[in-house]
């Protein structure tokens, strides 16, 4: 049992990884990875988020979808913008140094595709409670990991002399590409479990 | 009058080309890239894209006095999850093997910010036709935009246009162009060239502003 639950953290984690393989979580990205200390607490916010959403999706989709499949995705949206907005004012309370940080994306969560898409495929896959919490454990970590990769290398290209043509969006997407062969590379430790 | 027919052309337009959300705003690329491995499915998520931006500036465009303000984000989300779970379920009847291949990316719809983005920004704060103008402008754009990246992703990865074979069996495809990171390598390459493209539009926009100048002072 804890083995099966090892491999839905990886497999969310590295190999079948939220961003870069799933392209789920793109604004933040792109949008917030300029500097590495904000890149990881967006990543922290988002697991927060995450697990949240995974626990609210698992209750809806056991005792009130049954009733009225339809509402699905009406119900999941409407549980996860009340849910950022609850963490969005606990922030704000509680610090307002992160609050600031973190500025438009943390409104911007609502609309991660993120945290809809774990809420649809723990729901589509049949995870039960626990497995719902780990996997969402799991894409958080491997989202923050992809923000903190992706933050590292962007300080790097702000140093070097990218073709005028290429700065902004394209060279970033050229180095997601890049990273997500990489991540590619781990498609092979699911086969052998 | 004639002033509003212009406006509505011009809102048409815009969204096509010159603010372009893919190619020019890059928004909205988590459907984008997920689903444009073939140009059918590029297709289909554009056409469903397409339908739920026009339905639901409509709807937001007419209700715009009507909807509070404090709660206006939350209201517009419902109104596209509406078209949303319209739109999944008309390609689950009709195109029932389509609908299987984009799977949760359908119901991602929702998270799409160019819809969210185009509500905020634009439907409400105009009347119906221009909102709708604008709607379909934006819902055309980003349709031609995945058609573009879905179809040389499927030319590229799989030597295939629709299904029809291009290049006949000595090709080697370049698979990693339909698996995932194709899609970024795509839409990076797609940027570069059009980044170069307008670099040097406005290269030469500038030399023909300076030219009479030039010729004047000779």
């Amino acid at each position: 049992m804890s083995g099966h639950l090892l491999w839905i953290f990886l497999g969310a984690m590295v190999v079948n990884n939220f961003t870069l393989s799933y392209f789920l979580g793109l604004c933040p990205f792109f949008g917030v990875s300029g500097r590495l200390d904000t890149a990881f607490r967006l990543g922290l916010a988002n697991i927060f988020v995450l697990v949240i959403t995974s626990a609210c999706a698992w209750a809806l989709d056991r005792f009130i979808l049954p009733y009225a499949p339809y509402l699905k995705l009406i119900s999941f949206i409407l549980v996860i913008a009340s849910v950022v907005q609850f963490v969005e004012m606990a922030i704000k309370k509680l610090s307002p140094a992160l609050f600031r940080a973190l500025g438009i994306f943390l409104p911007l969560i609502t609309t991660n595709c993120a945290i809809l898409g774990l809420a649809l495929f723990q729901t589509n896959r049949g995870y039960g409670f626990l497995e719902g919490i780990v996997f969402a454990i799991g894409a958080g970590a491997g989202l923050t990991l992809a923000l903190v990769l992706m933050a590292g290398i962007r300080v790097e290209v702000e140093l070097s002399d990218v073709p005028a043509a290429a700065r902004g969006t394209a060279i970033q997407l050229l180095i997601a590409g890049i990273l997500s062969l990489a991540f590619m590379g781990f498609a092979g430790l699911l086969g052998a479990g | 009058m004639k002033a509003r027919e212009l406006s509505v052309r011009e809102e048409l337009l815009k969204g096509l080309w010159r603010e372009n959300p893919v190619l020019v705003q890059v928004l909205g690329m988590c459907p984008s890239l997920a689903v444009t491995n073939t140009a059918p499915n590029a297709l289909a998520m554009g056409v469903a894209t397409f339908f739920v931006l026009v339905g639901s500036s409509f709807l937001v465009s007419s209700l715009r006095k009507v909807i509070p303000k404090p709660v206006r984000i939350s209201t517009y989300i419902v109104i596209i999850a509406t078209f949303v779970t319209i739109a999944d379920l008309v390609l689950q009847a009709f195109v029932p093997g389509i609908h299987k291949e984009l799977g949760a990316f359908i119901s991602l719809i929702v998270v799409n910010c160019v819809i969210l983005g185009r509500q905020e920004a634009f439907a409400s704060r105009h009347g119906i036709r221009l909102a709708v103008a604008d709607a379909v402008g934006m819902g055309a754009g980003f349709t031609f935009a995945l058609f573009l990246l879905g179809a040389t992703r499927e030319i590229l990865g799989n030597g295939t246009l629709f299904g029809v074979s291009l290049f006949g069996p000595n090709f080697e495809p370049w698979v990693v162009m339909i698996l995932p990171p194709g899609g970024f390598l795509m839409l990076g390459a797609i940027l570069l060239v059009f980044g170069a493209w307008k670099a040097r539009a406005a290269a030469r926009a500038k030399a023909a502003a300076v030219e009479p100048l030039r010729k004047a002072a000779a």
